[in-house]
């Protein structure tokens, strides 16, 4: 029984970890820049975020955000900007 | 309309079962698919992905984003490696799901044989094709998903033959349950998902999943090019529950006043300069499917 546990802690698994492919966040050009009196907090770009980088309170988490700007297109108030990166 | 999208979106659970973040193109419709697919099935399933996307998108070793079990396999194999394990959980009296996350090459043409043998010998297990019309893994080489007058770059002057219908190719096995979904809807894809999944015996959905650079729009119109395919009629959502066939809401009311499919091809580079008989024969098969299913839902 020892054995086979032993064995098993060799084997090549891949563990569930954040950042797993990097800080995505990197790729960006466009960053998402919410305007919190234009938002009316219905959570659609939450919803459409194909990352999932936008969490319950519509923070968007920059490290990992990609800029793809599905949020801002999807924005049924016109909240959120695509604003250029900074060098 | 909008507060019921909001109470839908409340019924979703908050579980991410992908961790940020996937290394997926920005704006991959496909990541978006996996995230509902998953919320949908919960922390009891196993995803088997034979090669495409969602193979290359995990992370790099020993890290994955993967909250889920997910056995990569051959591209032939999804189908068998799936029949295998439902019948091994069968067997240790586990209830956990099985789930095949295949994209249009691995479903609809190399992985037909062995999704087929799956179908046929009824086995417990839900098989989802995401569909981006092409090999996105590998570079937007033709699969028998493109669609007519697509430029891939196997097909440069636009493909010559039309889509594969690989939907009444799985009709044709008279599954309990088979549905179409698009990524632009994802409480369409949660209610589908979790309604396969009650079903005992081999399922089928397949998603729309537009894919910028294959298609070659901006990123940030992935929404609403799967919202234009099924405005359009091009992408028709509907289930079918033991043969009965319902045409969901979307697409129902997209066919009372169909945008024209111009509207649809436009935006996208992958149709720029298609040939005026190849548009007309899109539009006679649009016509031609949307008449078809219209009259099997009326039937009783």
């Amino acid at each position: 029984m020892s054995s086979s546990v032993k064995k098993r802690d060799r084997l090549a698994v891949s563990r569930p970890t954040e950042g797993a492919a990097g800080q995505t966040g990197s790729w960006r050009v466009f960053k998402p820049v919410v305007d919190k009196e234009k938002c009316n907090e219905c959570g659609l770009c939450a919803m459409y975020c194909p990352d999932g980088a936008i969490d319950e309170d519509l923070m968007v988490d920059l490290r990992f955000c990609k800029g793809c700007g599905i949020c801002a297109n999807e924005c049924p108030k016109k909240a959120i900007a695509m604003v250029r990166e900074e060098k | 309309m909008f507060c019921q999208e909001l109470v839908i979106i409340a019924e979703i659970p908050k579980e991410e079962y992908i961790e940020k973040c996937t290394s997926a193109c920005a704006g991959c419709s496909s990541s978006l698919t996996l995230r509902y697919v998953l919320k949908a099935a919960g922390h009891d399933s196993v995803l088997v992905v034979p090669a495409c996307c969602t193979s290359v998108i995990q992370g790099a070793y020993p890290n994955t984003a993967m909250n889920v079990p997910v056995y990569n396999v051959a591209f032939a194999s999804a189908a068998a490696c799936a029949s295998g394990m439902s019948e091994a959980f069968l067997e240790m009296g586990k209830k956990t799901h099985v789930i095949v996350y295949a994209g249009d090459g691995g479903t609809l043409d190399i992985g037909i044989q062995s999704m087929s043998g799956a179908f046929e010998r009824g086995t417990d297990f839900l098989y989802i094709c995401y569909d981006n019309e092409a090999y996105g893994n590998t570079g937007m080489q033709r699969s028998g998903a493109t669609p007519l007058g697509a430029k891939t770059t196997t097909t440069p002057t636009g493909k010559t033959v039309e889509k594969k219908d690989i939907d009444a190719i799985v009709a044709a096995h008279h599954l309990e349950y088979m549905a179409t979904a698009c990524s632009a809807y994802p409480q369409d894809i949660y209610k589908k998902v979790t309604k396969a999944l009650t079903f005992r015996g081999p399922t089928f959905i397949h998603i729309l999943a537009p894919c910028p650079p294959g298609w070659r729009y901006p990123t940030e119109k992935t929404i609403e090019m799967g919202k234009l395919a099924v405005k359009s009629g091009m992408w028709v959502l509907y289930e079918r529950e033991h043969g009965k066939l319902t045409i969901s809401a979307p697409s129902k009311a997209a066919m009372k006043k169909p945008l024209p499919l111009e509207d649809y091809l436009a935006p996208q580079g992958r149709f720029k300069g298609i040939d005026a008989k190849s548009l007309e024969i899109l539009k006679q098969h649009l016509a031609a499917n949307l008449k078809k299913l219209t009259a099997e839902e009326a039937q009783p």
